[in-house]
C-alpha cells in the first residue's frame, strides 16, 4: 500500500499530505492516529513509540476522519458533552462558546441528523477544538464547507499552532494557513 | 483542566447509550414483542393444558428470551462503526475494555432487562407457578448478561461484515448454551417446587467469568474492525 | 535463551521448504499406521461380548474424537501466538487447521451415529459425548465462517484468533455443562483403558490407530499451511524463485 514515508513534525508545525485519490492519505492519517498498525515501521510521539502507552497518546490526540463522527438522534450540544466528555470535564459554558464560534449557536439544541452536511462539518470542528489535544489530525476539514467556513476553519487552525500545537492535514487543496508556512508533503 | 476518570466516561457511555435507546424505542420494543408472541405461539402449537405447558415453561421462556435477546445484539455497535463514534471511543483515551464493559450494561439495561421484566406475566400465562417466579427472573437475569457479554464479542468481530448478523447468530449462541442449560434447569426445578439453587449459583460464576473476560476480547475486536 | 530457530522456523520461506522436506515423513508412516491399525482393529481384534462386531468403528471414532478436540487446542495456540506476537505463519497455520478440526468432528459425528444404530437402534441420540462433539462442530463452522465472509486478509486473521481464543475458554465449560446435562450415558471410552473390558488386542489397534491419526493430521496441515503460505506470499520474490527452481 504505502511505502517509505517519513515524517517528522515538531510543535507549532503544519503539515498538509497531499496526493492523489487513493493514493493512501487516510491510510496514513489512520497509521498516525494509531487506528492501524503499520506492517514496517511505527509511529513515535515525543520519542516514545505510541504503543507503548497508546491511551496517553490518544489523549494528546484530536482526530477528524472521513465521517463526522456525530450520533444523528443527539442535539449538537449532546454530541459536544459526549465526545468531548470521554477526555476531560466540559463546561456547558464552553460547548456553547464552542459552538457559537463555528457559527451553530442557533441549532445546538436541533438533532446532528437534520444538520447539513457543511453544519455537521462544523459541528465536528467544534469537537476537535473542544479537545484540548496538542496534535490535531485532520483528515479532508475542509469537505462540505462554504467559503465563510473555510476561512473560519484555518483562523482555528492558527490558533492551534499558535498555541504551541501540530496539525496534520490531508487535503486535496494546499490549505491557506495564516501567520504560518505550510509544509507540503506529496505522496506518489 | 481535568481529564475525565474512568468511572466518568463510563457512566457517560452508559446514559449516552441509554438515551440513544429511548430516543430508538422500537430496538427496545422488538424483543420484548418477541418474547410475547413467541410465547403466545407455544400453548397454540401444543395445548393449552397449562399442566402441560407447565412441563416445558422453563425451556420455552429461555430459548424465547435468548433469541429474543440475539436480535438486539447487532445494534450494539453497528451505528457507532457507521458514523464513526467508534473511531473516537477509541481515541478516547480511555481504557477500550471498560468502555466497552459500559456500552454491555447499557446495552443490557435497554435490551435484557425488559425481558425480565415482562417474563412474569409470561410465565404465568404458560402455568408457572407463583413461587418459582423469582428463581425465573433472576435466571433470566443472568441469562441475558451472559448473552449481551458473549454477544457483544461476536457483535465487535461481526461488524462492517456483508453477513454479519447470520454469523451473528453462528458465532454467539453455541457460547450461549450452557447458560441454556442451567438457566432452563433451575426454572423447571423451581417450577418442580425444588431448591435451584445449585443451577443459580453456576449460572452466576458464568455470569461473572464473562463479564470479566468479554471486554477484553470485545476492545481487541474492536481495534481489529478498524484495519 | 535464543530465539533465533524460532523466528527462522516462522519465516515463510523457510517453512515452506521444511514443509515440503517433511510431509511425506509424516505421510508414509501414517498410511502404514493406519493399515496396521485396521488390521488389528478389524481383524485380529476379539469381538466384543456385548456389541459383537459393532464395537470395531470405535478404531475410527475415537482417534476422529480425539483429534476433533486436539485441533480446536492447537489452533488456539498458533492464534494466540500469531495475535501476541504478530507472528504471520502462525495465523496461516490455525487458517489450514480449522477445516481439517471440522472434518474430524464431522466424521466423529457419522461414525458416532452409525455406531448408535445398533447399540441405541436410532441414529441419534442425545448423548452427551455427541452433543458436545456437535456444538464443537458449530464452533469450527463459525469460525470458518467469520473468516470467509472478512476480505481483508490481516483482520480475518486477527478476528478468527479472538474468536478462537473465545471459543477455547468457552469449550470445557460447553463440555462439562453438557455432561452436567446428560449422565446417563457410558463414559468416554479412553477411561476405560485400566478395565479389564478392553483386552490388549482390543487396545493395541486403537493406540497405533491414534499415532496414525496423529501423523496423517500433521501431513494433512503441511500440505494447506503451504497451499496458504502460496496464496499468501503470492506476490513475494522468494516465491518465484523457489517455484522456477
Amino acid at each position: 500500500m504505502l511505502r517509505g514515508v517519513s515524517l517528522e513534525l515538531a510543535a507549532g508545525q503544519v503539515v498538509h499530505i497531499a496526493g492523489s485519490n487513493g493514493v493512501g492519505k487516510t491510510t496514513l492519517l489512520r497509521v498516525l492516529a494509531g487506528l492501524l498498525t503499520a506492517e514496517q515501521g511505527g509511529v513515535s510521539w515525543q520519542g516514545r513509540p505510541v504503543t507503548a502507552s497508546f491511551e496517553v497518546y490518544a489523549a494528546t490526540l484530536a482526530y477528524l476522519g472521513h465521517s463526522d463522527a456525530l450520533k444523528a438522534d443527539f442535539t449538537a450540544r449532546e454530541n459536544l458533552r459526549h465526545e468531548v466528555g470521554l477526555r476531560r470535564d466540559v463546561t456547558p459554558a464552553e460547548i456553547d462558546d464552542a459552538l457559537a464560534r463555528v457559527g451553530l449557536a442557533g441549532c445546538r439544541d436541533l438533532p446532528a441528523r437534520v444538520l447539513s452536511a457543511g453544519q455537521r462539518r462544523r459541528l465536528a470542528m467544534a469537537r476537535v477544538m473542544l479537545s484540548a489535544a496538542s496534535l490535531w489530525i485532520l483528515d479532508e476539514p475542509f469537505t462540505n464547507l462554504d467559503h465563510v467556513g473555510v476561512v473560519l476553519l484555518s483562523g482555528v487552525i492558527a490558533e492551534q499552532l499558535d498555541a504551541g500545537g501540530a496539525v496534520i492535514i490531508a487535503a486535496h487543496q494546499p490549505p491557506a494557513i495564516p501567520r504560518h508556512t505550510v509544509r507540503c508533503v506529496e505522496l506518489v | 483542566m481535568m481529564q475525565t476518570s474512568i468511572t466518568q466516561a463510563m457512566a457517560l457511555i452508559y446514559r449516552g447509550d441509554l438515551i440513544l435507546a429511548f430516543r430508538r424505542w422500537e430496538q427496545i420494543a422488538q424483543p420484548v414483542v418477541f418474547l410475547a408472541m413467541v410465547t403466545t405461539l407455544v400453548p397454540l402449537a401444543l395445548s393449552p393444558e397449562l399442566g402441560e405447558l407447565r412441563e416445558i415453561a422453563g425451556g420455552v421462556l429461555w430459548i424465547a428470551a435468548l433469541l429474543a435477546a440475539l436480535l438486539g445484539l447487532e445494534f450494539l455497535y453497528r451505528s457507532d462503526h457507521a458514523d464513526g463514534t467508534l473511531e473516537q471511543m477509541l481515541l478516547s483515551g480511555q481504557p477500550l475494555a471498560l468502555i466497552a464493559l459500559a456500552k454491555t450494561a447499557a446495552h443490557w439495561t435497554a435490551s435484557g432487562l425488559p425481558l425480565v421484566l415482562v417474563s412474569p406475566l409470561l410465565a404465568v400465562g404458560l402455568g408457572v407457578p407463583a413461587d418459582a417466579l423469582v428463581v425465573l427472573m433472576t435466571s433470566l437475569a443472568l441469562g441475558t448478561g451472559i448473552l449481551s457479554s458473549l454477544g457483544a464479542v461476536g457483535a465487535a468481530l461481526t461488524l462492517g461484515l456483508r453477513r454479519g448478523s447470520v454469523l451473528l447468530s453462528l458465532l454467539v449462541l453455541p457460547l450461549a448454551m450452557p447458560a441454556l442449560i442451567f438457566g432452563a434447569r433451575a426454572v423447571d426445578m423451581a417450577i418442580h417446587g425444588e431448591v435451584a439453587r445449585g443451577p443459580l449459583l453456576l449460572l452466576g460464576a458464568m455470569f461473572v467469568l464473562s463479564l470479566t473476560l468479554s471486554p477484553m476480547a470485545v476492545a481487541a475486536a474492536l481495534r481489529i474492525s478498524q484495519e | 535463551m535464543n530465539w533465533t530457530w524460532f523466528h527462522k522456523l516462522a519465516s515463510p520461506p523457510h517453512f515452506y521448504r521444511l514443509a515440503g522436506r517433511i510431509t511425506p515423513w509424516l505421510g508414509w508412516p501414517a498410511f502404514l499406521l493406519i493399515v496396521i491399525g485396521l488390521y488389528g482393529g478389524l481383524v485380529l481384534a476379539p469381538p466384543d461380548y456385548q456389541q459383537g462386531d459393532a464395537f470395531r468403528i470405535v478404531y475410527v471414532h475415537a482417534p476422529s474424537a480425539w483429534m476433533s478436540m486436539f485441533i480446536y487446542g492447537m489452533m488456539a495456540i498458533a492464534a494466540a501466538i500469531g495475535l501476541i506476537w504478530r507472528i504471520k505463519l502462525a495465523h496461516a497455520v490455525a487458517a489450514a487447521a480449522a477445516p481439517v478440526g471440522a472434518w474430524f468432528t464431522f466424521v466423529t459425528l457419522v461414525t458416532g451415529s452409525l455406531w448408535g444404530r445398533p447399540m441405541w437402534g436410532t441414529w441419534w441420540q442425545w448423548d452427551a459425548r455427541m452433543t458436545s462433539e456437535l456444538i464443537l462442530l458449530f464452533l469450527y463452522l463459525g469460525l470458518i465462517a467469520l473468516r470467509a465472509s472478512i476480505d481483508d486478509r490481516e483482520r480475518a486473521d486477527r478476528a478468527s484468533a479472538v474468536l478462537a481464543l473465545v471459543g477455547v475458554v468457552n469449550l470445557p465449560i460447553i463440555h462439562y455443562s453438557v455432561y452436567w446435562w446428560n449422565t446417563l450415558h457410558q463414559g468416554s471410552t479412553i477411561t476405560k483403558f485400566g478395565k479389564p473390558s478392553i483386552t490388549f488386542d482390543m487396545l493395541w489397534p486403537l493406540l497405533v490407530m491414534f499415532v496414525a491419526f496423529k501423523l496423517f493430521f500433521g501431513m494433512v496441515l503441511m500440505l494447506r499451511v503451504r497451499g496458504e503460505v502460496l496464496r499468501r506470499e503470492r506476490d513475494a520474490s522468494w516465491l518465484r524463485e523457489e517455484l522456477t527452481r
